[in-house]
């Protein structure tokens, strides 16, 4: 899966959603919406079409997920979520996803501050590096892990087949989030604020944290929704990584895929309908952050 | 107080440090020993390797799938960048924001909803698609779907933001000249977006090369048939024997070069994005 | 009549950017719309253009009625205020982009786009980038490319207002020259008074979506119809329930006929000229009544800081009657209505 920085930065337009000269730090785009016209019968037609394509290719495959999911009425859908093994893999899932949020937030910080405040040789090459998750293949990823945390690894470890594999593979998918959400806030601070608050007598610590942190909240905030809607989505990777095994180091996706593979249709869509949801929730509050920001300017 | 010179720098280099070693041990270094490990045995395995039929196969289905999902995904990701920035419409907050769901689902999830809609058994529109002759899952249609599906949003995510910087005015410009919208869009709006497009070409071909666990539920990977170069992976990797090994390694490190050559390209062409005010 | 303007009215929203605008532009004509920001002179130039519809109102070019033509069809030139270059053809391909869409030879497009640059000055750059130029050659390209296409009439949006003030002066000058030798109808929306008095033959006062008053600049400045109109194009102080222009106001340190007593309160020498603050003696609540004149006079007449005067309009001073309600604090006293009118103190 690739992404950009810009890609995760969500949502697409400013709230005000008129096009306009955009300032270079993203401000405020002009109050009227005199850029953005309303449809005409040929713009028409392309929203049509488009809109066609994008149901027959995205919304209604979704959709259908959602229905079959409900197709033993309510009963169904709880006993479907409710086998010892998904439960196992569910909370398996979501409590990994949570450790490696919470890793991200400390060290996707980290990372944009050494990236943008630090200048050493090299750095372009790290610039890359962050990157490589997102473009990887995740069948591949699998393997790269296995290569250093595997039976044949340098370190001398084994965690191939442990909850710890598990650990490593969200942490690897899930290392450009947040980072990439930090890094340009960081870039827009204007030094002068920090400056200014030297001048008054802050420590640096002090300014980092009653100064920059509070810009950067909301940035961090998308970025870890989008590292844990990451993380519990999660597939390719473990594979070959984690073994699957039930109970201990199968999660929610591989549940989904072994249910799909027995044609339990419809228990496999109870459970990535869970998936599903958290996905939208995660986009939601996306939205919802953006939207607040913006209207601080 | 408190705060002097030498331990600003202790915090910087403490900083460096960690990340850089952080960095190393996570991605660095694993992938390194990828490259080790393909070329342990020399290179003459990897080249016997890259000529095995169901290698040569894999590859060609993979690119082809790609090519197609990126050339869908880039045609309808202008018109609907076009649509988001230069129009309002009802429901376009929406559909602004649920551009973004495919990078939001889970690989499994696209497999799982394609198959419920396309499966030639049971799938919603499966079934009429087959009485004429289109079969989705399980053939190469469907893995160009589920490819095109994971990679939608990547071009719109590229052109949205410099469509909105450029503002219109160029655009009026020329229909102030006299220019059609037609000749507007050619002349004036695809070249100002050209390198965006590029980059999210690029970005597209790169996921859609290395799109996994969607494809494996669709397409069924079956060797010489509707095996992708991601499957192939899996498929050797669990089987026991050296050549196996060699072949799923080399194909792994295929598949991440071309990942890395396509950041490398997309990072070093974007301005500089890294340096403060 | 070139532009014949009936009725026009545009709302955006709840805002009203334009109501009940009727204009006629004469051929040849070089206009300005003058209006604070915001004020819809934009707007306006941006219907005539097309490349904005009003909701009311019809617009008519040379006789045709061009209401409902898009701006493509209405063969206007246009300006805008940040050029709107094309970014990736170059100097000579945006003076050339109009007559490569009307399919025009290619010979015949490189002829006329080497007469235009020639006529801005911008012969050696026809192969540079719109980039690698400077704010001020931008827009001249950007003007040449407007009248390349032979426009029935120029529009300009604030053309000058993203350069540097000298660049400004400088270009406005070129405008007027170029104006009397292309003879192209012409309609430019500034903000900056100056730019208006200087180059317009005649000069549309446009103010919170009405016009204010029309005519050649020195009417607009010595016979203005309203307090708006006196105190948006040149400097402007109160006395006796009237605005007046600070240099047509007389001043002795002796009483006259129908003269007003008081003080200097401030006596400031900028450049040649010298600005007094007088505060008068029957209304000391009042702002003080600026006064200017040049350093030769002040020096003639002893005025120093602190000093008794008297002042009076000249004779044929322009005076308009302040009729606009008071504001706050002046208890009881109904004097001057000051605050609500602009005091430039500025020349």
């Amino acid at each position: 899966m690739t992404q950009r920085a810009g890609v995760v930065e969500p949502p697409l337009l400013e709230p005000d959603d008129t096009a306009g000269a955009a300032t270079s730090s993203g401000g405020r785009r002009l109050p009227r919406g005199r850029s953005a016209t309303s449809l005409t019968p040929t713009s028409g037609l392309g929203l049509g079409v488009a809109l066609l394509w994008f149901s027959l290719l995205v919304l209604i495959p979704l959709t259908a997920v959602l229905v079959q999911a409900s197709e033993g009425g309510w009963s169904a859908y709880w006993d479907a979520l409710r086998s010892p093994q998904t439960l196992a893999a569910l909370r398996l899932t979501v409590g990994q996803a949570i450790l490696v949020t919470a890793v991200n937030v400390f060290m996707g910080t980290a990372i944009a501050w050494v990236l943008v405040r630090d200048h050493f040789p090299g750095k372009q090459v790290l610039e890359v590096v962050i990157d490589i998750p997102l473009a990887l293949p995740t069948i591949v990823a699998g393997l790269v892990l296995l290569s250093l945390y595997g039976p044949s690894s340098p370190l001398g470890v084994n965690w191939a087949n442990t909850s710890v594999a598990v650990f490593l593979a969200f942490l690897f998918v899930t290392l450009p989030f947040i980072v990439r959400t930090v890094q340009p806030v960081l870039l827009e601070i204007e030094p002068e604020v920090e400056e200014a608050a030297a001048s008054l007598g802050a420590t640096q610590f002090t300014i980092f944290r009653r100064v920059i942190l509070p810009s950067l909240t909301p940035a961090i905030a998308s970025g870890a929704a989008l590292s844990f809607c990451r993380a519990i989505s999660e597939y390719g990777s473990l594979v070959l990584l984690s073994g699957n095994l039930p109970y201990s180091t199968e999660v929610a996706s591989v549940r989904i895929l072994s249910y799909i593979e027995g044609d339990k249709l419809t228990e496999a869509a109870a459970v990535a309908s869970i998936l599903l949801i958290v996905a939208l929730v995660v986009i939601v509050t996306l939205d919802v952050i953006s939207r607040r920001v913006a209207r601080y300017g | 107080m408190g705060d002097t010179a030498v331990s600003r720098t202790t915090t910087q280099w403490t900083l460096r440090v960690l990340v850089v070693g952080y960095l190393t041990l996570l991605v660095i270094w694993p992938v390194a020993l990828v490259a080790r490990e393909t070329f342990a045995h020399g290179l003459a395995p990897v080249l016997d390797a890259l000529r095995q039929p169901e290698v040569i196969f894999a590859f060609e289905l993979t690119l082809s799938a790609a090519f197609w999902a990126v050339v869908i995904n880039t045609i309808f990701g202008v018109g609907i960048s076009l649509l988001l920035v230069r129009y309002t419409f009802p429901g376009r907050r929406t559909l602004n924001a649920l551009v973004d769901l495919p990078l939001a689902v889970s690989p499994v999830v696209v497999g799982l909803a394609l198959v419920l809609v396309y499966s030639g058994r049971t799938g919603w529109l499966g079934g009429s698609l087959e009485q004429v002759g289109l079969k989705v899952i399980y053939a190469p249609p469907g893995i160009i779907l589920a490819t095109a599906f994971v990679s939608m949003p990547l071009v719109i995510r590229e052109v949205v933001p410099v469509l909105q910087e450029i503002g219109t005015e160029q655009e009026q410009a020329a229909s102030s000249l006299g220019a059609s919208g037609l000749q507007t869009f050619v002349r004036i709006t695809l070249p100002a977006i050209r390198w965006a497009l590029l980059y999210g070409v690029v970005l597209s071909l790169a996921r859609s090369l290395g799109e996994f666990g969607a494809v494996k539920i669709v397409s069924g990977g079956v060797a010489m048939r509707t095996q992708t170069a991601t499957l192939l992976v899996e498929e050797r990797y669990q089987q026991f024997g050296a050549v196996n090994s060699i072949i799923a390694y080399t194909a792994a490190f295929i598949l991440a070069l071309i990942a890395v050559l396509a950041l490398v390209v997309v990072t070093s062409f974007r301005p500089d994005k890294g340096t403060p005010r | 009549m070139s532009i014949k303007i009936a009725g026009v009215g545009k709302r955006f929203g709840d805002f009203t950017a334009l109501e009940g605008i009727d204009l006629d532009i004469a051929t040849g004509e070089l206009t300005a719309l003058l209006g604070p920001s915001g004020g819809g002179k934009s707007t306006l130039l941006r219907i005539i253009a097309g490349l904005e519809v009003a909701d009311v109102g019809s617009v008519e070019i040379e006789g045709v009625d061009a209401t409902g033509l898009p701006a493509r069809k209405r063969n206007v030139g246009f300006v805008f205020q940040h050029y709107a270059a094309f970014r990736h053809l170059s100097v000579a391909g945006n003076v050339g982009f109009g007559l490569k869409i009307r399919k025009r030879p290619r010979r015949e497009i490189k002829s006329r786009v080497a007469e235009l640059l020639e006529l801005v000055h911008l012969s050696q750059f026809a192969d540079r980038l719109p980039a690698q130029l400077s704010g001020g050659q931008r827009q001249r390209m950007a003007l040449a490319r407007a009248l390349a296409i032979e426009p029935t009439v120029l529009l300009l949006d604030e053309p000058f207002g993203a350069l540097d003030a000298n660049v400004r002066k400088e270009l406005r000058a070129w405008l007027r020259r170029l104006h009397d030798e292309v003879h192209v109808t012409t309609v430019f929306v500034t903000h900056d008074r100056e730019e208006a008095l200087e180059v317009a033959d005649r000069i549309v006062v446009i103010n919170q979506g009405r016009i204010e008053q029309i005519g050649p600049p020195h009417e607009l400045y010595d016979h203005p119809s309203s307090e708006f109109v006196m105190s948006f194009l040149g400097p402007v102080t109160t006395l006796n329930g009237h605005l007046v222009r600070p240099h047509d106001l007389e001043i002795e340190t002796h009483p006259f006929d129908n003269a007003y007593p008081g003080r200097i309160e401030r006596f400031n020498r900028v450049g040649f000229e010298v600005r007094l603050d007088v505060r008068l003696t029957e209304d000391d609540q009042a702002p003080p009544v600026l006064v200017t004149l040049t350093r030769a006079e002040a020096t003639a007449k002893a005025l120093e800081l602190g000093v008794p005067v008297w002042v009076t309009p000249v004779a044929n001073a322009s005076k308009v009657r302040i009729t606009t309600p008071p504001t706050l604090a002046s208890d009881g006293l109904d004097v001057s209505a000051a605050d609500s009118v602009p005091q430039p103190t500025f020349s």
